[in-house]
């Protein structure tokens, strides 16, 4: 690894820390921008004058909101996420085993999705304005154009209910096997697959397109090369870096499909987590999963950049 | 029964064209074409843009870009007839018995991938060759090509050799798996005047020494004449004229080729003038911000009134960056510029209108120096409206009269750019620098994009309207017939310096500064042997 | 003349069907938006078409009632958002300078988190009001709009015919309105359809998280919400909303592609 190749990751490494540093602040001050007092917007109207005052206590309301954020923030990179209001637990609690279970259901959906969309994709630009490429384009507009929980609702009204092959409400516990697991959590995953899949698909057969109208792509045919081979060796080395930038963006689909997805399942993750607590108005606990949620689509989005600096040739092999 | 290397007869190629918003309608490209070309002889297309000579090159690859169909006729290979095959036909031709050298090197190459592999590809795969042997065999075209450290050459990526370096290689890919034939795609055309000769032999020696055929595809009939056996005149998709090299540079038939050889030839008097100069500039430095080098350094031109000034250089002589600079969108470093009698200051914004006026600029690219939503009448309009006020009929009338100087109609008012042809978009730009009343006009490249007989009407309109309003221009071309054309000083830079000023005739008298002698000593001349003679004066 | 292509033609038909229909609610309903006329979740007879919700309500009215919200809100938050990012964006991209570094890190920085969760965590201390949603949505969105509105001028910005407006003087006003806005106006239109479309499932889905527009006011989210528990039981009102959301969201992307489509064949040819 050379010295600017070196340079690039640093830079690009501190730039997702600092983002997660502001991110922080942003969603601090997204509790905060209540023209008036977050205590009466949390109990409402019916409010008593002492519940009010407790919960102002409570929320750190009489300090101003700089201390407070600083509070928060040792707190968060102590590992403490604070307490929630409405039951007094321990958020970090409450989030860990959670975590597991949307960290369990968003992984499954990758795996399957990100392979089977770049195939898709594939096809797609090999039999660019033929039958299956437009079948595949005019399936995945659909796909773009439903929201995941109405998607989810289909899938449970003909697969759950009249077909009954899956379960209708995702439980899980520990004493199911990995296959019992899969195949309580195969709704949710189906329709986090399909909606990650049609927006995956479309870009990774633009980003195929955009590499295969390329000069030395023409080379390579002009040498007799099988179009197996061109692709394989020509267009599929520079598409590395467009390919996972793709799969990274698409990941943003994957973190609030599951928020969505979770809610519609009962599924016991992080996303029924937050809108539980949204509703409830619990800032604290909304404050943490957003952090969270915001930091891992900011990781993957460092991820992407770092595979494609290391996949530049250009950075690798300088002049 | 044997017939030559490569015969094609009476070839027809379409494209289906998709207007919007219509029917496809079917386009034809190039139109009962036939030609020979015999083991080890060199044949040259030459034409303009649209000519078809590219579409035919490729054919003899049965190989259409982007929905070009090889609609009708014979395309013989090797005995073989190659319009109809396909598949594995088709691939153990391409690659093996004819490989292809293009345009642009630096897209053609791959930029993941070393050099080396893409160089030797063809030949492995097709059995021509062990892997050793090609590496071999290329390292070995890599000497003859003049490329440096042959031995290594090929450890390197696309992105790590230059612009004329990368050509050679590509010619070195085409000859690595020892093909019958070579299509040469304007190898030369993206290159600098210097570049192109020293690729330009290396690549006539390389084809002589393997006693390969080529087809050399080109638009400039001065490199064809030093590399071609026989030529082929195209215009249009059709056949103009063909016949040896010799009798179509000395003796040409067709009064197309006639036009085409004899543009090469124009000269223009000089003219002098004692009047003050209508711009001075004194001493010029600039740079680019965050860079330390200058990119002008001491600069000192002057322009008379009513005559042409031509600054001459190649890409990265700073010509293009003094005009941005006399304009006023680059800031100077030091110096100053002295316009009409009064100093210009250095930043556009700053400018009197007058000045602003006074002083107009003609693009290289016409179409994109034209907002595509504005009518002709619009683009002409504007600047009478804007500096003189002008409106209603007063307008109208002021718009035809100069659409009527630039040799176009009326009825071009209400058109938009996308209407418009090439050199008609250029004589646009000329209407709209001349309704602003300018004392000079800076044209920057303003015939490079444009095919020789187009280049050449516009280049004799500039010098009728000078004639008529007594404009001045400053030319900034890389051409050095352009200069001939239209120059009465010449000011020739390199590196950012000014290494030769004066009169036309002292500038392109020797004795020379080694640079301008190796620039003039550079530019193809239209007669057979020219090359020889300049490489054999240079080898000395 | 200019054909307008088919499935452009259906879009349009298509879209326009459902903003009539939005436009002429009160007449064309059967019944009131909140009126219990009948039993919980009947099936479609010939007096309620596509049978009752889970109290009673005419469904059909509901749908009618409920895109009318919804289209309402959409078009309101895609209004704020083109405003807000287009304005800003062309202005970013002609004055150039720190005023664009800042506007644009800003922006980069609110495109860092999930447009969903972002709304989600302002949503947890608003009062979650009609006008509330329409803003918070509109504003997010914005971002996308200010980047698309930056990218296109600044491509235009360094054209050479801009260059020329700049060299004979023209004030900024003359370079952002007739020199650039015409030339950026298509794109700018063809993404102002995929953001309705993006409204349209934003609003659906908040509301079906809950968040969104409350009862007693409905829209095609909140009916979804409303009549989910029938599912389990194999009754598929709340699919009836999704078929909406979907024709209303592929028409108007049809459309969307037809103009982008139009937009870059003025490129090659105005009279092709």
């Amino acid at each position: 690894m050379n010295a600017l190749v070196l340079k690039l990751l640093v830079q690009r490494i501190s730039l997702g820390l600092v983002l997660i540093f502001f991110v922080s602040i942003m969603i601090f001050l997204g509790t905060q921008i209540l023209p008036g007092d977050v205590a009466q917007a949390i109990l409402g109207q019916s409010a008593t004058p002492e519940s009010l005052a407790n919960l102002r206590e409570e929320l750190g309301l009489n300090i101003p909101a700089y201390q407070r954020y600083m509070s928060w923030l040792g707190g968060v990179l102590q590992g403490d996420l604070g307490t929630s209001l409405t039951n007094g637990r321990d958020i970090g609690q409450s989030i860990a085993d959670r975590m597991g279970n949307t960290l369990f259901l968003a992984a499954w959906a990758a795996i399957i999705s990100v392979p089977l969309a770049i195939t898709l994709g594939l096809i797609s630009v090999l039999y660019r304005g033929r039958w299956p490429d437009k079948l595949i384009s005019a399936v995945t507009l659909s796909a773009i154009s439903v929201p995941e929980f109405m998607m989810s609702y289909i899938l449970m009204y003909y697969v759950a209910v009249q077909l009954g092959w899956a379960p209708s409400v995702a439980m899980l516990n520990d004493r199911m096997s990995m296959l019992d697991k899969l195949h309580a959590i195969s709704l949710p995953i189906a329709v986090l697959v399909m909606v990650v899949l049609a927006h995956m698909m479309r870009m990774t057969r633009a980003a195929l397109l955009n590499v295969m109208q390329s000069a030395y792509i023409e080379t390579a045919e002009l040498k007799g090369i099988r179009r197996s081979s061109v692709i394989w060796r020509h267009a599929f080395p520079n598409s590395i870096a467009p390919i996972v930038n793709v799969v990274m963006l698409n990941m943003a689909y994957l973190v609030v499909g599951v928020v969505v997805v979770e809610v519609v399942f009962v599924y016991p993750g992080m996303g029924q987590y937050l809108v539980d607590h949204v509703a409830k108005r619990d800032v604290p606990v909304v404050q943490a999963c957003g952090l969270i949620f915001a930091a891992v689509y900011i990781f993957l989005n460092m991820f992407a950049d770092i595979v494609s600096i290391l996949a530049n040739p250009r950075l690798r092999h300088p002049k | 029964m044997d017939k030559p290397l490569l015969q094609i007869d009476n070839l027809t190629i379409e494209a289906t064209a998709y207007p919007p918003g219509e029917a496809p309608r079917r386009i034809t490209i190039v139109d009962g074409v036939s030609l020979t070309l015999e083991k080890g002889k060199v044949l040259g297309l030459i034409g303009e843009s649209g000519a078809g000579k590219s579409t035919i090159g490729l054919s003899a690859m049965a190989y259409g870009r982007g929905g070009i169909e090889l609609s009708g006729g014979k395309i013989h290979l090797n005995n073989r007839e190659i319009r109809k095959a396909r598949g594995r036909v088709l691939r153990s031709l391409r690659g093996a018995e004819v490989t292809y050298v293009a345009q642009s090197a630096a897209a053609a190459f791959n930029p993941a991938k070393r050099l080396m592999e893409q160089v030797t590809e063809a030949a492995v795969t097709h059995g021509r060759a062990t892997k050793a042997e090609a590496e071999k065999r290329a390292v070995d075209l890599f000497r003859k090509l003049g490329l440096p450290e042959p031995e290594n050459f090929g450890n390197r990526y696309p992105h790590q050799v230059s612009g004329g370096q990368l050509q050679r290689a590509m010619t070195a890919m085409a000859l690595c798996p020892q093909p019958d034939l070579v299509i040469f795609d304007e190898p030369t055309t993206a290159l600098d005047v210097t570049t192109q000769l020293g690729v330009l032999a290396a690549i006539k020696a390389a084809i002589r020494d393997q006693g390969v055929a080529a087809l050399y595809i080109t638009h400039d009939l001065a490199v064809v004449a030093q590399i071609a056996d026989n030529i082929m005149v195209l215009r249009h998709g059709k056949t103009v004229e063909y016949g040896t090299a010799e009798q179509i540079i000395t003796a040409p038939k067709e009064e197309y080729t006639q036009a085409l050889v004899s543009v090469v030839a124009k000269d223009h008097e000089e003219k002098n003038t004692d009047l003050p100069p209508i711009l001075e500039v004194k001493g010029l430095r600039a740079n680019y911000r965050g860079m330390t080098r200058d990119v002008l350094s001491n600069i000192n031109v002057a322009i008379q009134p009513g005559t042409t000034l031509a600054v001459v250089g190649e890409s990265g002589s700073g010509k293009s960056t003094l005009a941005r600079v006399i304009t006023g969108l680059l800031p100077l470093s030091a110096g100053q510029m002295v316009f009409d009698g009064r100093q210009l200051t250095p930043d556009q914004k700053s400018r009197s209108r007058d000045d602003l006026r006074e002083l107009q600029m003609i693009y290289q690219m016409a179409d994109v120096a034209m907002n595509p939503r504005q009518t002709v009448g619009t683009i002409i309009g504007r600047p009478l409206q804007f500096y003189f006020g002008m409106k209603g009929k007063e307008l109208r009338n002021r718009v035809v009269e100069l659409l009527g100087e630039i040799e176009l109609g009326e009825k071009f008012i209400d058109r938009y750019p996308a209407e418009l042809s090439g050199g008609q978009k250029q004589r646009v730009c000329i209407a709209r620098a001349l309704a602003a009343k300018p004392k000079l006009i800076i044209c920057d490249e303003v015939t490079s994009a444009l095919d020789p007989l187009v280049a050449e009407g516009i280049l004799k309109l500039l010098a009728d309207l000078q004639e008529r309003e007594q404009v001045s221009y400053m030319f900034i071309t890389h051409d050095i017939a352009t200069v001939r054309a239209i120059a009465d000083t010449i000011a020739v830079m390199h590196l950012g310096k000014l290494v030769r000023y004066g009169k036309k005739s002292e500038v392109l008298a020797p004795p020379f500064d080694d640079y301008t002698d190796m620039l003039l000593k550079s530019v193809p001349e239209l007669r057979m042997g020219w090359m020889e003679e300049v490489m054999g004066t240079a080898a000395e | 003349m200019r054909r307008v292509p088919i499935p452009a033609l259906i879009g349009l038909f298509i879209t326009g069907l459902f903003i009539l229909s939005a436009i002429a609610a009160p007449i064309i309903a059967p019944y009131g938006l909140s009126e219990i006329v009948g039993d919980v979740w009947e099936p479609a007879s010939s007096e309620f078409w596509l049978g009752t919700d889970n109290i009673g309500r005419d469904l059909l009215s509901r749908l009618i009632w409920g895109g009318r919200t919804t289209i309402l809100v959409a078009i309101a938050a895609t209004v704020v958002s083109f405003v807000t990012g287009s304005v800003l964006g062309l202005f970013a991209a002609v004055v150039g300078g720190w005023i664009d570094q800042l506007l644009s890190r800003f922006v980069d920085l609110i495109m860092a988190i999930p447009t969903l969760i972002f709304a989600l965590v302002v949503l947890s201390v608003m009062p979650v009001t009609i006008p509330v949603l329409i803003l918070v949505m509109g504003l997010l969105d914005s971002t996308r709009v200010f980047r698309l509105s930056r990218a296109v001028a600044s491509d235009i910005a360094v054209m050479d015919f801009v260059e020329a407006a700049q060299l004979r003087g023209e004030g900024r006003a003359w370079i952002i309105f007739r020199e650039i806005l015409p030339n950026a106006l298509s794109p700018l239109v063809a993404e102002a359809g995929m953001r309705f479309i993006f409204m349209v499932l934003f609003v659906s889905t908040l509301s079906f998280l809950g968040l969104g527009v409350q009862p007693p006011n409905a829209d095609w989210g909140g009916i979804v919400k409303e009549n989910k528990d029938g599912i389990v039981y194999g009754i598929p009102a709340a699919l009836l909303p999704a078929i909406a959301i979907a024709a209303l969201s592929i028409s108007v992307n049809l459309v969307a592609d037809w103009v982008l489509d139009r937009t870059s064949s003025l490129k090659g040819g105005r009279n092709g």
